[in-house]
Protein backbone atom coordinates (compact mmCIF):
# COMPACT_ATOMS: atom_id res chain seq x y z
CA UNK A 1 0.00 0.00 0.00
CA UNK A 2 2.49 2.35 1.07
CA UNK A 3 5.04 1.46 -1.45
CA UNK A 4 2.43 1.81 -4.24
CA UNK A 5 1.77 5.51 -2.88
CA UNK A 6 5.10 6.41 -2.72
CA UNK A 7 5.84 4.83 -6.56
CA UNK A 8 2.99 7.44 -7.68
CA UNK A 9 3.79 10.27 -5.56
CA UNK A 10 7.69 10.04 -7.02
CA UNK A 11 7.29 12.14 -10.53
CA UNK A 12 5.22 14.62 -8.63
CA UNK A 13 7.97 15.58 -5.91
CA UNK A 14 10.35 16.37 -9.53
CA UNK A 15 7.90 18.87 -10.68
CA UNK A 16 6.71 20.53 -7.27
CA UNK A 17 10.53 21.04 -6.65
CA UNK A 18 11.12 22.63 -9.91
CA UNK A 19 8.77 25.73 -9.23
CA UNK A 20 8.92 25.77 -5.53
CA UNK A 21 8.17 28.52 -3.68
CA UNK A 22 9.04 29.66 -0.21
CA UNK A 23 7.06 32.04 2.49
CA UNK A 24 9.27 34.50 4.93
CA UNK A 25 9.55 32.20 7.09
CA UNK A 26 10.95 29.10 5.19
CA UNK A 27 8.11 27.33 4.42
CA UNK A 28 7.01 25.39 1.24
CA UNK A 29 3.88 27.65 -0.52
CA UNK A 30 2.10 24.53 -1.68
CA UNK A 31 -0.49 26.46 -3.37
CA UNK A 32 -0.57 27.11 -7.13
CA UNK A 33 -1.00 30.39 -8.52
CA UNK A 34 -3.62 30.44 -11.30
CA UNK A 35 -5.93 32.53 -12.55
CA UNK A 36 -8.85 30.02 -12.17
CA UNK A 37 -7.50 30.38 -8.42
CA UNK A 38 -8.24 34.03 -8.26
CA UNK A 39 -11.19 33.82 -10.22
CA UNK A 40 -12.48 31.27 -7.48
CA UNK A 41 -11.41 33.37 -4.17
CA UNK A 42 -12.87 36.74 -5.55
CA UNK A 43 -15.94 35.16 -6.05
CA UNK A 44 -15.99 33.12 -2.48
CA UNK A 45 -15.33 36.42 -1.12
CA UNK A 46 -18.38 38.29 -2.77
CA UNK A 47 -20.83 35.76 -1.59
CA UNK A 48 -19.85 35.69 1.46
CA UNK A 49 -19.48 39.56 1.47
CA UNK A 50 -23.22 39.91 0.34
CA UNK A 51 -24.61 36.98 2.82
CA UNK A 52 -23.01 39.17 5.43
CA UNK A 53 -24.40 42.02 4.12
CA UNK A 54 -27.77 40.37 3.73
CA UNK A 55 -28.15 39.51 7.36
CA UNK A 56 -27.49 42.98 8.64
CA UNK A 57 -29.99 44.30 5.89
CA UNK A 58 -32.63 41.65 6.18
CA UNK A 59 -36.16 43.41 7.98
CA UNK A 60 -36.52 41.05 10.85
CA UNK A 61 -39.85 42.69 12.23
CA UNK A 62 -38.71 41.73 15.91
CA UNK A 63 -39.39 38.30 15.25
CA UNK A 64 -38.12 35.62 17.80
CA UNK A 65 -36.09 33.52 16.02
CA UNK A 66 -35.36 31.03 18.68
CA UNK A 67 -39.32 30.72 19.60
CA UNK A 68 -40.13 30.51 16.55
CA UNK A 69 -37.84 27.74 15.72
CA UNK A 70 -38.86 26.01 18.60
CA UNK A 71 -42.66 26.48 17.36
CA UNK A 72 -42.09 25.30 14.46
CA UNK A 73 -40.26 22.19 15.78
CA UNK A 74 -43.15 21.41 17.28
CA UNK A 75 -45.57 22.00 14.52
CA UNK A 76 -43.06 19.64 12.30
CA UNK A 77 -43.40 17.01 15.00
CA UNK A 78 -47.43 16.91 14.76
CA UNK A 79 -47.22 17.50 10.92
CA UNK A 80 -44.69 14.49 10.72
CA UNK A 81 -46.04 12.26 13.68
CA UNK A 82 -49.95 12.59 12.85
CA UNK A 83 -50.99 13.08 10.14
CA UNK A 84 -54.70 12.63 9.57
CA UNK A 85 -57.18 13.87 7.02
CA UNK A 86 -60.26 16.12 8.36
CA UNK A 87 -61.51 17.90 5.64
CA UNK A 88 -60.79 15.94 2.33
CA UNK A 89 -61.26 12.05 1.79
CA UNK A 90 -58.40 10.20 0.30
CA UNK A 91 -59.92 9.28 -2.95
CA UNK A 92 -60.54 13.23 -3.42
CA UNK A 93 -56.77 13.79 -2.35
CA UNK A 94 -55.43 11.06 -4.94
CA UNK A 95 -57.85 12.82 -7.32
CA UNK A 96 -56.02 15.90 -6.53
CA UNK A 97 -52.76 14.34 -6.99
CA UNK A 98 -53.63 12.82 -10.16
CA UNK A 99 -54.77 16.30 -11.31
CA UNK A 100 -51.17 18.00 -10.42
CA UNK A 101 -49.46 14.87 -11.90
CA UNK A 102 -51.65 15.58 -15.21
CA UNK A 103 -50.54 19.12 -15.44
CA UNK A 104 -47.27 18.25 -14.91
CA UNK A 105 -47.95 15.70 -17.81
CA UNK A 106 -49.51 18.39 -20.14
CA UNK A 107 -46.76 20.98 -19.78
CA UNK A 108 -44.29 18.29 -20.23
CA UNK A 109 -45.27 17.48 -23.12
CA UNK A 110 -46.10 21.09 -24.66
CA UNK A 111 -42.70 21.83 -23.55
CA UNK A 112 -41.16 19.01 -25.52
CA UNK A 113 -42.64 19.25 -28.43
CA UNK A 114 -42.49 23.62 -28.60
CA UNK A 115 -38.16 22.40 -27.43
CA UNK A 116 -38.01 20.36 -30.61
CA UNK A 117 -38.12 22.56 -32.91
CA UNK A 118 -37.02 25.80 -31.09
CA UNK A 119 -33.72 23.50 -30.50
CA UNK A 120 -33.63 22.91 -33.94
CA UNK A 121 -33.82 26.25 -34.95
CA UNK A 122 -30.87 27.55 -31.89
CA UNK A 123 -28.65 24.39 -32.36
CA UNK A 124 -25.43 25.58 -34.03
CA UNK A 125 -25.02 22.75 -36.47
CA UNK A 126 -28.66 23.13 -37.72
CA UNK A 127 -29.72 26.91 -37.76
CA UNK A 128 -28.78 29.68 -39.66
CA UNK A 129 -26.56 31.52 -37.00
CA UNK A 130 -28.50 34.74 -36.86
CA UNK A 131 -31.71 33.13 -36.01
CA UNK A 132 -30.05 31.11 -33.49
CA UNK A 133 -29.11 34.45 -31.75
CA UNK A 134 -32.41 35.69 -32.21
CA UNK A 135 -34.09 32.71 -30.83
CA UNK A 136 -31.37 32.32 -28.26
CA UNK A 137 -32.18 35.55 -26.38
CA UNK A 138 -35.85 35.12 -26.54
CA UNK A 139 -35.54 31.91 -24.82
CA UNK A 140 -33.25 33.33 -21.81
CA UNK A 141 -36.15 35.72 -21.59
CA UNK A 142 -38.65 33.54 -21.09
CA UNK A 143 -36.43 31.58 -18.85
CA UNK A 144 -35.86 34.80 -16.76
CA UNK A 145 -39.64 34.94 -15.97
CA UNK A 146 -40.15 32.81 -12.89
CA UNK A 147 -43.29 30.31 -13.75
CA UNK A 148 -45.73 31.71 -11.09
CA UNK A 149 -45.11 34.85 -13.13
CA UNK A 150 -46.56 33.22 -16.58
CA UNK A 151 -49.09 31.54 -14.50
CA UNK A 152 -50.60 34.87 -12.98
CA UNK A 153 -50.54 36.74 -16.38
CA UNK A 154 -52.11 33.87 -18.12
CA UNK A 155 -54.80 33.78 -15.41
CA UNK A 156 -56.00 36.96 -16.39
CA UNK A 157 -55.84 36.36 -20.08
CA UNK A 158 -57.41 32.60 -19.77
CA UNK A 159 -59.31 32.70 -16.34
CA UNK A 160 -58.66 30.55 -13.64
CA UNK A 161 -58.25 27.36 -13.94
CA UNK A 162 -56.12 24.27 -15.72
CA UNK A 163 -55.52 25.76 -19.08
CA UNK A 164 -53.64 28.91 -17.26
CA UNK A 165 -51.53 26.94 -15.13
CA UNK A 166 -50.68 24.63 -18.09
CA UNK A 167 -49.62 27.25 -20.59
CA UNK A 168 -47.94 28.89 -17.54
CA UNK A 169 -45.77 26.26 -16.67
CA UNK A 170 -45.06 25.07 -20.42
CA UNK A 171 -43.44 28.40 -21.12
CA UNK A 172 -40.27 27.77 -18.67
CA UNK A 173 -40.43 24.05 -19.76
CA UNK A 174 -40.07 24.58 -22.98
CA UNK A 175 -36.81 27.59 -22.29
CA UNK A 176 -35.31 24.80 -20.15
CA UNK A 177 -35.98 21.73 -22.62
CA UNK A 178 -34.72 24.15 -25.72
CA UNK A 179 -31.22 25.12 -24.11
CA UNK A 180 -31.18 21.08 -23.23
CA UNK A 181 -32.07 19.71 -26.35
CA UNK A 182 -30.25 22.32 -28.27
CA UNK A 183 -26.89 21.00 -26.52
CA UNK A 184 -27.38 17.70 -27.14
CA UNK A 185 -28.14 18.25 -31.10
CA UNK A 186 -24.93 20.63 -30.81
CA UNK A 187 -22.79 16.75 -29.79
CA UNK A 188 -24.08 14.95 -33.04
CA UNK A 189 -21.34 14.33 -35.39
CA UNK A 190 -21.18 16.60 -37.52
CA UNK A 191 -19.92 13.91 -39.93
CA UNK A 192 -23.12 11.92 -40.45
CA UNK A 193 -24.81 15.16 -40.95
CA UNK A 194 -22.68 16.19 -43.87
CA UNK A 195 -22.75 12.72 -44.91
CA UNK A 196 -26.57 13.21 -45.50
CA UNK A 197 -26.19 16.28 -46.59
CA UNK A 198 -23.94 15.14 -49.65
CA UNK A 199 -26.38 12.08 -50.39
CA UNK A 200 -28.81 14.78 -50.70
CA UNK A 201 -31.13 13.96 -48.19
CA UNK A 202 -33.14 16.97 -46.96
CA UNK A 203 -33.55 18.73 -43.63
CA UNK A 204 -35.91 16.96 -42.15
CA UNK A 205 -34.59 13.55 -43.37
CA UNK A 206 -31.11 14.39 -41.54
CA UNK A 207 -33.37 15.45 -38.73
CA UNK A 208 -34.81 12.18 -38.32
CA UNK A 209 -32.43 9.76 -39.61
CA UNK A 210 -29.70 11.46 -38.08
CA UNK A 211 -30.10 14.09 -35.38
CA UNK A 212 -32.82 12.49 -33.44
CA UNK A 213 -31.43 8.80 -33.30
CA UNK A 214 -28.23 9.85 -31.68
CA UNK A 215 -29.47 12.72 -29.47
CA UNK A 216 -32.69 10.57 -28.26
CA UNK A 217 -31.08 9.38 -25.19
CA UNK A 218 -30.26 12.71 -23.97
CA UNK A 219 -33.31 14.84 -24.58
CA UNK A 220 -35.52 12.07 -23.06
CA UNK A 221 -33.19 11.84 -19.75
CA UNK A 222 -33.22 15.58 -19.80
CA UNK A 223 -37.79 15.53 -19.87
CA UNK A 224 -37.69 13.16 -17.29
CA UNK A 225 -36.05 15.51 -15.03
CA UNK A 226 -38.09 18.26 -16.59
CA UNK A 227 -41.01 16.60 -15.58
CA UNK A 228 -40.30 16.04 -11.97
CA UNK A 229 -39.65 19.79 -12.17
CA UNK A 230 -42.81 20.47 -13.33
CA UNK A 231 -44.65 18.55 -10.63
CA UNK A 232 -43.10 20.39 -7.99
CA UNK A 233 -43.74 23.29 -10.00
CA UNK A 234 -47.90 22.39 -10.86
CA UNK A 235 -47.61 21.78 -6.99
CA UNK A 236 -46.36 25.47 -6.32
CA UNK A 237 -48.30 26.88 -8.70
CA UNK A 238 -51.48 25.74 -7.21
CA UNK A 239 -50.86 26.52 -3.95
CA UNK A 240 -49.97 30.28 -4.65
CA UNK A 241 -51.62 30.80 -7.99
CA UNK A 242 -54.90 28.65 -7.37
CA UNK A 243 -54.63 26.45 -9.99
CA UNK A 244 -56.36 23.74 -8.74
CA UNK A 245 -54.75 19.81 -7.99
CA UNK A 246 -53.09 18.66 -4.32
CA UNK A 247 -51.61 22.06 -4.43
CA UNK A 248 -54.51 24.04 -3.82
CA UNK A 249 -55.34 21.41 -1.05
CA UNK A 250 -52.46 21.67 0.41
CA UNK A 251 -52.29 25.59 0.19
CA UNK A 252 -56.01 25.37 2.31
CA UNK A 253 -54.71 22.93 5.14
CA UNK A 254 -52.05 25.45 5.95
CA UNK A 255 -53.42 28.65 5.52
CA UNK A 256 -57.04 28.61 5.30
CA UNK A 257 -57.66 25.41 7.64
CA UNK A 258 -55.09 26.01 10.22
CA UNK A 259 -54.53 22.02 10.28
CA UNK A 260 -51.04 20.60 10.82
CA UNK A 261 -52.80 16.81 10.43
CA UNK A 262 -54.31 17.23 7.27
CA UNK A 263 -50.94 19.29 6.48
CA UNK A 264 -49.03 16.83 7.24
CA UNK A 265 -51.05 13.53 5.47
CA UNK A 266 -50.73 15.82 2.50
CA UNK A 267 -47.16 16.31 2.96
CA UNK A 268 -46.74 12.44 3.09
CA UNK A 269 -48.87 11.92 -0.33
CA UNK A 270 -46.49 14.41 -2.21
CA UNK A 271 -43.19 13.07 -1.05
CA UNK A 272 -44.28 9.75 -1.76
CA UNK A 273 -45.28 10.71 -5.19
CA UNK A 274 -41.93 12.50 -5.61
CA UNK A 275 -39.91 9.57 -4.53
CA UNK A 276 -41.83 7.22 -6.86
CA UNK A 277 -41.47 9.87 -9.60
CA UNK A 278 -37.52 9.99 -9.06
CA UNK A 279 -37.50 6.19 -9.10
CA UNK A 280 -39.20 5.75 -12.44
CA UNK A 281 -37.15 8.37 -13.76
CA UNK A 282 -34.17 6.76 -13.05
CA UNK A 283 -35.21 3.51 -14.26
CA UNK A 284 -35.72 4.99 -17.56
CA UNK A 285 -32.51 6.78 -18.16
CA UNK A 286 -30.46 3.79 -16.80
CA UNK A 287 -32.58 1.77 -19.74
CA UNK A 288 -32.52 4.37 -22.09
CA UNK A 289 -28.81 4.67 -21.87
CA UNK B 1 -16.23 -16.83 -53.13
CA UNK B 2 -18.46 -14.62 -55.50
CA UNK B 3 -21.69 -16.40 -53.94
CA UNK B 4 -20.01 -15.63 -50.37
CA UNK B 5 -19.87 -12.15 -51.18
CA UNK B 6 -23.48 -12.07 -52.38
CA UNK B 7 -24.52 -13.35 -49.12
CA UNK B 8 -22.62 -11.20 -47.29
CA UNK B 9 -24.30 -8.18 -48.95
CA UNK B 10 -27.78 -9.28 -48.57
CA UNK B 11 -27.28 -9.86 -45.06
CA UNK B 12 -26.12 -6.54 -44.90
CA UNK B 13 -28.81 -5.34 -46.57
CA UNK B 14 -31.28 -7.33 -44.37
CA UNK B 15 -29.75 -5.75 -40.97
CA UNK B 16 -29.86 -2.61 -42.41
CA UNK B 17 -33.38 -2.94 -42.97
CA UNK B 18 -34.37 -4.36 -40.10
CA UNK B 19 -32.62 -0.90 -38.05
CA UNK B 20 -34.94 0.78 -40.02
CA UNK B 21 -38.05 -1.25 -39.37
CA UNK B 22 -37.06 -1.47 -35.38
CA UNK B 23 -36.38 2.45 -35.46
CA UNK B 24 -40.00 3.13 -37.49
CA UNK B 25 -41.52 0.71 -34.48
CA UNK B 26 -39.79 2.53 -31.95
CA UNK B 27 -41.29 5.90 -33.32
CA UNK B 28 -44.81 4.93 -33.89
CA UNK B 29 -44.79 3.23 -30.03
CA UNK B 30 -43.82 6.38 -28.67
CA UNK B 31 -46.09 8.68 -30.23
CA UNK B 32 -48.74 6.21 -29.03
CA UNK B 33 -47.46 6.60 -25.64
CA UNK B 34 -47.10 10.07 -25.51
CA UNK B 35 -50.65 10.39 -27.26
CA UNK B 36 -52.50 8.20 -24.72
CA UNK B 37 -50.74 9.90 -21.89
CA UNK B 38 -51.60 13.23 -23.20
CA UNK B 39 -55.47 12.28 -23.66
CA UNK B 40 -56.02 11.06 -20.22
CA UNK B 41 -54.31 13.76 -18.48
CA UNK B 42 -56.08 16.17 -21.03
CA UNK B 43 -59.35 14.20 -19.53
CA UNK B 44 -57.97 13.81 -15.82
CA UNK B 45 -56.84 17.66 -15.30
CA UNK B 46 -60.35 19.15 -17.03
CA UNK B 47 -58.01 20.59 -19.69
CA UNK B 48 -59.43 22.89 -22.64
CA UNK B 49 -57.04 22.10 -25.34
CA UNK B 50 -58.81 24.13 -28.15
CA UNK B 51 -59.31 26.97 -24.90
CA UNK B 52 -55.21 26.47 -24.40
CA UNK B 53 -53.98 27.25 -27.76
CA UNK B 54 -56.65 30.11 -27.95
CA UNK B 55 -55.58 31.57 -24.36
CA UNK B 56 -52.26 32.47 -25.95
CA UNK B 57 -52.95 35.03 -28.56
CA UNK B 58 -55.84 36.56 -26.08
CA UNK B 59 -52.61 36.78 -23.90
CA UNK B 60 -50.35 38.82 -26.07
CA UNK B 61 -52.61 40.86 -27.11
CA UNK B 62 -53.65 41.66 -23.61
CA UNK B 63 -50.12 42.02 -22.49
CA UNK B 64 -49.01 44.35 -25.47
CA UNK B 65 -52.40 46.21 -24.61
CA UNK B 66 -51.72 46.06 -20.51
CA UNK B 67 -48.46 45.27 -19.67
CA UNK B 68 -46.59 48.60 -20.52
CA UNK B 69 -44.47 50.44 -17.75
CA UNK B 70 -46.41 53.69 -17.40
CA UNK B 71 -44.77 56.81 -16.05
CA UNK B 72 -46.92 55.91 -12.84
CA UNK B 73 -44.72 52.46 -13.00
CA UNK B 74 -41.50 54.33 -13.19
CA UNK B 75 -42.09 56.42 -10.56
CA UNK B 76 -42.15 52.95 -8.86
CA UNK B 77 -38.89 52.17 -9.36
CA UNK B 78 -37.05 52.81 -6.02
CA UNK B 79 -39.56 50.61 -4.22
CA UNK B 80 -39.22 47.66 -6.89
CA UNK B 81 -35.77 47.98 -7.01
CA UNK B 82 -35.82 47.07 -2.90
CA UNK B 83 -37.69 44.56 -2.73
CA UNK B 84 -35.82 42.93 -6.06
CA UNK B 85 -32.71 43.37 -3.97
CA UNK B 86 -34.15 41.91 -0.90
CA UNK B 87 -34.92 38.66 -2.99
CA UNK B 88 -31.37 38.69 -4.39
CA UNK B 89 -29.88 39.00 -1.68
CA UNK B 90 -32.17 36.41 0.50
CA UNK B 91 -31.41 34.11 -2.37
CA UNK B 92 -27.33 34.59 -2.20
CA UNK B 93 -27.89 34.43 1.61
CA UNK B 94 -29.70 30.84 1.49
CA UNK B 95 -27.72 29.11 -0.78
CA UNK B 96 -23.98 30.21 0.67
CA UNK B 97 -25.26 29.18 4.27
CA UNK B 98 -26.71 26.15 2.57
CA UNK B 99 -23.78 25.45 1.09
CA UNK B 100 -21.31 25.55 3.76
CA UNK B 101 -23.91 23.41 5.71
CA UNK B 102 -24.27 20.99 3.23
CA UNK B 103 -20.25 20.77 1.79
CA UNK B 104 -19.52 19.51 5.63
CA UNK B 105 -22.86 17.12 5.54
CA UNK B 106 -21.77 15.81 2.62
CA UNK B 107 -18.29 14.84 4.24
CA UNK B 108 -19.89 12.53 6.37
CA UNK B 109 -21.39 11.07 2.95
CA UNK B 110 -19.14 10.32 0.75
CA UNK B 111 -17.58 6.99 -0.08
CA UNK B 112 -14.25 8.60 0.46
CA UNK B 113 -14.07 10.34 3.57
CA UNK B 114 -17.06 9.31 5.76
CA UNK B 115 -16.62 8.04 8.87
CA UNK B 116 -18.80 4.67 8.80
CA UNK B 117 -21.01 3.74 6.33
CA UNK B 118 -24.25 3.74 8.38
CA UNK B 119 -23.55 7.49 9.11
CA UNK B 120 -22.99 7.70 5.43
CA UNK B 121 -26.56 5.67 4.86
CA UNK B 122 -27.95 8.18 7.56
CA UNK B 123 -26.67 10.99 5.81
CA UNK B 124 -27.79 10.41 2.22
CA UNK B 125 -31.37 9.38 3.72
CA UNK B 126 -31.54 12.80 5.76
CA UNK B 127 -30.52 14.82 2.29
CA UNK B 128 -33.20 12.62 0.63
CA UNK B 129 -35.89 14.08 2.57
CA UNK B 130 -35.23 17.45 2.67
CA UNK B 131 -34.58 17.43 -1.38
CA UNK B 132 -37.87 15.36 -1.61
CA UNK B 133 -40.28 17.62 0.50
CA UNK B 134 -40.91 20.99 -1.65
CA UNK B 135 -40.42 24.50 -0.52
CA UNK B 136 -43.89 25.12 -0.75
CA UNK B 137 -44.57 22.46 2.06
CA UNK B 138 -41.83 24.03 3.75
CA UNK B 139 -43.09 27.63 3.22
CA UNK B 140 -46.86 26.39 4.56
CA UNK B 141 -45.56 24.86 7.74
CA UNK B 142 -42.95 28.17 8.49
CA UNK B 143 -45.58 30.07 7.98
CA UNK B 144 -47.22 29.13 11.31
CA UNK B 145 -44.64 30.36 13.75
CA UNK B 146 -42.38 32.73 11.45
CA UNK B 147 -46.09 34.49 10.10
CA UNK B 148 -45.27 36.94 6.93
CA UNK B 149 -41.69 37.73 7.73
CA UNK B 150 -38.98 36.86 5.36
CA UNK B 151 -36.98 34.62 7.56
CA UNK B 152 -40.26 31.92 6.31
CA UNK B 153 -38.91 31.90 3.09
CA UNK B 154 -35.40 31.91 3.96
CA UNK B 155 -35.45 28.81 5.96
CA UNK B 156 -38.40 27.43 3.27
CA UNK B 157 -35.33 27.55 0.45
CA UNK B 158 -32.41 26.52 2.73
CA UNK B 159 -34.30 23.46 3.69
CA UNK B 160 -34.48 22.31 -0.36
CA UNK B 161 -31.19 24.24 -1.34
CA UNK B 162 -29.35 22.14 1.67
CA UNK B 163 -30.91 18.63 0.49
CA UNK B 164 -30.02 19.59 -3.04
CA UNK B 165 -26.62 20.78 -2.27
CA UNK B 166 -25.83 17.42 0.10
CA UNK B 167 -26.57 15.08 -2.73
CA UNK B 168 -24.68 16.83 -5.52
CA UNK B 169 -21.72 17.62 -2.99
CA UNK B 170 -21.24 13.89 -2.47
CA UNK B 171 -21.40 12.92 -6.11
CA UNK B 172 -18.79 16.09 -6.74
CA UNK B 173 -16.38 14.77 -3.70
CA UNK B 174 -16.56 11.18 -4.77
CA UNK B 175 -15.93 11.95 -8.27
CA UNK B 176 -12.92 14.44 -8.08
CA UNK B 177 -11.52 13.82 -4.71
CA UNK B 178 -11.10 10.06 -4.40
CA UNK B 179 -7.17 10.25 -5.42
CA UNK B 180 -6.20 12.90 -3.96
CA UNK B 181 -7.70 12.09 -0.44
CA UNK B 182 -5.80 8.61 -0.93
CA UNK B 183 -2.47 10.28 -1.64
CA UNK B 184 -2.75 12.63 1.26
CA UNK B 185 -3.46 9.89 3.87
CA UNK B 186 -0.49 8.30 2.45
CA UNK B 187 1.98 10.98 3.31
CA UNK B 188 0.15 10.91 6.82
CA UNK B 189 -2.13 13.93 6.53
CA UNK B 190 -4.87 14.00 9.17
CA UNK B 191 -8.69 13.87 8.46
CA UNK B 192 -9.13 17.95 8.97
CA UNK B 193 -5.58 18.33 6.58
CA UNK B 194 -6.89 16.21 3.93
CA UNK B 195 -10.42 18.20 3.83
CA UNK B 196 -8.49 21.53 3.84
CA UNK B 197 -5.95 20.61 1.14
CA UNK B 198 -7.01 18.25 -0.87
CA UNK B 199 -11.12 18.25 -1.10
CA UNK B 200 -11.58 21.97 -0.90
CA UNK B 201 -9.07 22.74 -3.55
CA UNK B 202 -10.21 20.20 -6.08
CA UNK B 203 -13.86 20.43 -5.90
CA UNK B 204 -13.66 24.14 -5.58
CA UNK B 205 -14.54 24.89 -8.95
CA UNK B 206 -17.41 22.34 -9.03
CA UNK B 207 -18.83 23.77 -5.26
CA UNK B 208 -18.59 26.85 -6.63
CA UNK B 209 -20.64 26.47 -10.81
CA UNK B 210 -23.19 24.66 -8.61
CA UNK B 211 -23.93 27.57 -6.13
CA UNK B 212 -24.53 29.82 -8.88
CA UNK B 213 -26.43 27.74 -9.91
CA UNK B 214 -28.75 27.55 -6.75
CA UNK B 215 -28.66 31.32 -6.81
CA UNK B 216 -30.23 31.85 -9.86
CA UNK B 217 -32.55 28.83 -9.30
CA UNK B 218 -32.99 30.44 -5.83
CA UNK B 219 -34.24 34.42 -7.01
CA UNK B 220 -36.93 32.70 -9.03
CA UNK B 221 -37.92 30.19 -6.55
CA UNK B 222 -38.42 33.31 -3.69
CA UNK B 223 -40.35 34.85 -5.94
CA UNK B 224 -42.79 32.26 -5.74
CA UNK B 225 -42.72 31.75 -2.34
CA UNK B 226 -42.69 35.78 -2.00
CA UNK B 227 -46.37 35.40 -2.98
CA UNK B 228 -47.05 32.97 -0.73
CA UNK B 229 -45.57 34.21 2.60
CA UNK B 230 -46.08 37.85 1.47
CA UNK B 231 -41.99 39.46 1.05
CA UNK B 232 -39.87 40.40 -1.33
CA UNK B 233 -40.51 40.63 -5.20
CA UNK B 234 -43.12 38.04 -5.22
CA UNK B 235 -45.44 40.10 -2.86
CA UNK B 236 -44.73 43.14 -4.69
CA UNK B 237 -46.03 41.57 -8.34
CA UNK B 238 -48.72 40.11 -6.32
CA UNK B 239 -50.04 43.37 -4.73
CA UNK B 240 -49.65 45.68 -8.01
CA UNK B 241 -51.49 42.48 -9.65
CA UNK B 242 -54.43 42.04 -7.47
CA UNK B 243 -54.69 45.65 -7.69
CA UNK B 244 -54.97 45.77 -11.76
CA UNK B 245 -52.15 48.06 -11.62
CA UNK B 246 -50.46 45.93 -14.56
CA UNK B 247 -48.34 48.56 -15.83
CA UNK B 248 -46.12 48.78 -12.60
CA UNK B 249 -46.35 44.81 -12.79
CA UNK B 250 -45.01 44.51 -16.06
CA UNK B 251 -41.77 46.99 -14.51
CA UNK B 252 -41.94 44.01 -11.53
CA UNK B 253 -41.14 41.20 -14.38
CA UNK B 254 -39.00 43.42 -16.54
CA UNK B 255 -36.69 43.87 -13.41
CA UNK B 256 -36.99 40.22 -12.75
CA UNK B 257 -35.89 39.24 -16.28
CA UNK B 258 -32.76 42.18 -16.41
CA UNK B 259 -31.58 40.36 -12.65
CA UNK B 260 -31.60 36.85 -13.49
CA UNK B 261 -30.25 36.98 -17.50
CA UNK B 262 -27.29 39.38 -15.48
CA UNK B 263 -26.32 36.77 -12.82
CA UNK B 264 -27.09 34.26 -16.08
CA UNK B 265 -24.10 35.88 -17.77
CA UNK B 266 -22.00 36.60 -14.78
CA UNK B 267 -21.97 32.82 -13.45
CA UNK B 268 -21.15 32.02 -17.33
CA UNK B 269 -18.32 34.19 -17.64
CA UNK B 270 -16.87 32.76 -14.02
CA UNK B 271 -17.36 29.30 -15.02
CA UNK B 272 -15.63 29.40 -17.97
CA UNK B 273 -12.76 30.62 -16.18
CA UNK B 274 -12.99 28.41 -13.82
CA UNK B 275 -14.32 25.04 -15.05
Amino acid sequence: MSEMSLSAAAPLAVDIGSCMRKTRGGKIKTAAITKSGGIINITVFVLLALTVYAFFSFDYKDIDIVKALSGTWTNALVVFGSPRLHYNTLSGMIKALGVTFALGVLSTIFGAITAFFGALMCARNTAHPVLANVVKSFVAFIRAVPTILWVLIFTVAAGLGSVAAVIGLSFHSAGYLIKAYAESIEEVDAGTIEALKASGASFWQIVFQAIVPSSITYMTAWTFLRFEINFTNALAVGAAAGAGGIGFDLFMAGSYYFDLHELGYITYMIVAAVIILEAVATGIKARVR
Amino acid sequence: MISDKHMDKSKVSQDRSSVFVKRKRTFTLAFIIFFALFAISAAVAEYDVIGGFESIPKAVKWMSANFVPDEKAWSRLPKIFEKLSETALVSVAVTVCAATLAFFFSLLGTKTTRVNPWIGRIVRIIAAFFRNVPDVVWAMLLLFSFGQNMLTGFFALFFTTFGMLTRTFIETIDEVSSSCVEALRATGASYIQTVFHGIIPSSMPEIISWVLYMIETNIRSSTLIGVLTATGIGNLFDLYYKRMDYSSASLVVVSIVVLVIFIEMLSNKIRKVIM
